[in-house]
């Protein structure tokens, strides 16, 4: 397979210019970090190849993969005929010969073809064979509304994840975590869902090279003592904006992003709602058998004791995706998480 | 070259060996068995002996309540063991849940190979230790497992390959057809063998492929190949053929291995329900055992020795696997919390301590905890 090697090694050249990885703090967009992430794992690891549709000479309809295919060449970034069910039960197959695969799911609303292989086979291979198969694998989704897009590119599919045993599911909300965490996802045994908030892909902050805290944390944006808001991906900027105004009003929000969706972080979630006595959860996606619903449960089963008031979400209808023009409806807002205070804080029903 | 070509699949499969015993000539597949002496003529009528018996042995397990389900593969013993009898160890098998005699020929202990089906576990062996998949129950998804297994050999620059089993009915599930895209399109080293045994449970193979398996691979770019699988020769043969051309840089192959179940599609299956009785009776006529027998025959081969070797492996293969089947203990209670992650999971860690101590709390002693 000499063809290969040539590929290989000739590829860098093309690009004109020496990869340089990340070695000090830059500013770079959401995007850009988790291109300087994926560019990090595959110059550590050898095994790391991304697979999907578009991501090599386009560079992936978004450009988070730019670069890679000339950095890299074809047999590490693959541009894949358009079949997802194929581009992860391939991934399982790589996985099964040592592997790291990172997949790339255009967008949210096409993860369903494959989601069969992400569920039966992705999810349950390491239970199956009672630890002789790992499934490092990363599966990259851009999730979420507000661009104006049409029907299956807004969607928020997180809770089909996370009520799956056997997968890892975060969403990351700024370009430090977008860093740190997509370098973590890969180099996990686990399989990693690892969602993208599309609308903050071009929105720019500083990214140190470091890994930064465990994948299966939550932390503390802003400190506060009398809500809890919990939050995650796009919607993190969203809480951060509706503590600052509740903050005028005398109202202290601490806006808690969650990162890992899968496990949860109780422990911070808690020790936050026991110092707050109240909480709010908003997320994008529907509300019925969401995440919020579930988070909410597991802390009332915690400290109930130390609940003021019930718990409030702040969701997503429980609607199909609606038209663009509508969206604004659909997708909670600064305002729409200030309600929410509120009737956490007993200020209106 | 009996290369198919799109559309049509022929109505006759290649052969080396008719019904009645004759060695027929090929000039195309010949070669490929050349190797091939009385001795291991011998050793694949053996084979095919052992696993009708394996499969014998456990449909009575079943019977006995020892076993929740078996899917039996009466019929197909060519088809299975002529195909993973042409496998390197290096190969990797991604199956369906009905190729026990391909994973008798990967080594796999008769013991291990029921223990999915007395419900102590998920997967019976190490897939490593045997260059052998879990066989997957979700119909035709080991196909893109295999391929992805491909493609990763192809980058490796290695020459093994991947071999896909699966049945007429997967035919028509998605992704097989992605499966063969894929492969075409990163000329994978796979070998694509479907056993067509005429019918998916209750459906016959002409509501999955109104025109043919064989005829699909071409028009996917992927070279096809139409062989009689109750012919052990000429599976052999065909497999070889696909191999090579796999291990050599000519991408994957497609084999429809025309076969026949002649049992139920599990013991939980009646196909009396569905299936003409005269069907069966033309299909005995074409049975692989006998046919390799009657060449074995014919050539003076079919010694009293070899039968009764054959006879005594068969009888201490099936005390083996019935008392290794019986032996098999029920797995310790908290091992139901164990493996999903390969990490620690704090969600799970939790729920692992509250049952723990659940269990605890009925133990006299006080017990111990996980």
């Amino acid at each position: 397979m000499t063809m290969i090697t040539e590929q290989n090694s000739s590829a860098g050249a093309a690009n004109g210019q020496a990869p340089v990885p990340l070695t000090e703090t830059k500013t770079l967009t959401l995007a850009k970090a988790i291109n300087a992430g994926l560019r990090r794992a595959m110059l550590d690891d050898p095994k790391v190849v991304l697979l999907g549709e578009d991501i090599g000479t386009l560079g992936g309809v978004f450009r988070v993969t730019s670069d890679l295919l000339a950095e890299f060449g074809p047999n590490r970034v693959i541009d894949t005929p358009l079949a997802e069910s194929a581009i992860i039960g391939t991934a399982v197959g790589l996985a099964y010969r040592g592997y790291r695969p990172v997949c790339e799911i255009q967008f949210d609303g096409f993860i369903f073809p494959g989601f069969d292989q992400i569920v039966s086979q992705v999810a349950r291979f390491h239970y199956r064979t009672q630890g002789a198969v790992r499934m490092p694998i990363t599966i990259r989704v851009p999730f979420g509304g507000g661009i104006g897009a049409a029907e299956h590119h807004s969607e928020s599919p997180e809770a089909y994840f996370t009520h799956t045993s056997g997968l890892r599911v975060v969403a990351v909300s700024n370009p430090q975590d977008a860093y740190g965490l997509i370098r973590q996802a890969i180099a996990s045994d686990d399989p990693v869902l690892y969602f993208e908030p599309k609308r903050r892909y071009h929105v720019a902050g500083p990214v140190s090279p470091e890994l930064g805290a465990p994948l299966e944390s939550a932390r503390v944006v802003a400190a506060g003592t009398d809500v809890t808001l919990l939050a995650y991906g796009a919607l993190v900027s969203t809480a951060t904006d509706a503590a600052l105004a509740a903050a005028d009003e005398g109202v202290s929000i601490e806006v808690i992003d969650l990162r890992s969706l899968s496990p949860v972080d109780y422990d911070t979630v808690e020790a936050s709602v026991r110092k707050t006595g109240r909480l709010v959860v908003t997320h994008e996606a529907a509300r019925s058998g969401g995440l919020g619903g579930e988070i909410i449960a597991e802390i009332t089963e915690r400290c109930f004791d130390h609940l003021e008031a019930a718990p409030v979400r702040v969701t997503g209808f429980d609607i199909p995706y609606p038209p663009a023009k509508l969206e604004s409806h659909h997708l909670p807002d600064l305002d729409r998480m200030l309600d929410g205070v509120d009737r956490v804080l007993g200020r209106r029903r | 070259m009996h290369t198919v070509h799109t559309g049509e699949t022929p109505a006759v499969s290649l052969q080396l060996l008719s019904p009645d015993g004759m060695r027929m000539r090929s000039a195309e597949l010949d070669p490929w068995v050349a190797d091939i002496e009385a001795e291991d003529l011998a050793a694949l009528y053996r084979d095919m002996v052992v696993v009708r018996r394996i499969d014998a042995e456990a449909t009575a397990l079943q019977r006995q309540g020892e076993l929740g389900l078996w899917p039996p593969l009466l019929g197909q013993e060519a088809a299975q063991i002529g195909s993973a009898r042409a496998l390197r160890t290096d190969d990797f098998v991604f199956s369906s849940y009905r190729e026990n005699a391909v994973a008798y020929c990967r080594g796999v202990s008769p013991t291990d190979i029921l223990r999915v089906w007395r419900g102590t576990a998920q997967s019976g062996w190490d897939p490593y230790s045997h260059g052998m998949a879990t066989p997957s129950i979700i119909i035709g998804a080991q196909t893109l497992h295999a391929t992805g297994w491909a493609m990763g050999a192809r980058f490796d620059g290695a020459d093994s390959a991947a071999v896909a089993y699966f049945g007429d009915g997967a035919t028509s599930e998605g992704d097989v057809s992605e499966a063969l895209v894929f492969a075409a399109s990163f000329q994978a080293p796979v070998v694509f063998f479907c056993q067509n045994n005429q019918w998916a449970i209750s459906e016959p193979v002409g509501l999955q492929a109104p025109a043919g398996i064989a005829g699909r691979a071409p028009g996917f770019g992927i070279p096809s190949l139409r062989v009689d699988g109750n012919d052990v020769l000429a599976v052999l043969a065909v497999t070889r053929l696909a191999l090579h051309r796999a291990r050599t840089g000519g991408g994957p192959t497609f084999i429809e291995a025309v076969t026949y179940r002649m049992g139920p599609h599990t013991t939980a299956d009646d196909p009396t329900r569905y299936r003409p009785a005269n069907e069966l009776e033309e299909w005995a006529e074409k049975d692989p055992i006998l046919r390799l027998r009657r060449l074995l025959d014919s050539l003076g081969l079919f010694t009293p020795e070899l039968e009764a070797e054959t006879q005594t492996l068969a009888d201490s293969t099936a005390a083996e696997l019935r008392a290794g089947c019986i032996g098999l203990p029920d797995p310790e209670p908290l091992t139901v919390l164990a493996n999903v992650y390969a990490t620690p999971h704090a969600g799970l860690d939790r729920q692992r301590a509250e049952y723990a101590a659940y269990l605890a709390s009925f133990d006299p002693t006080g017990g111990t905890d996980a």
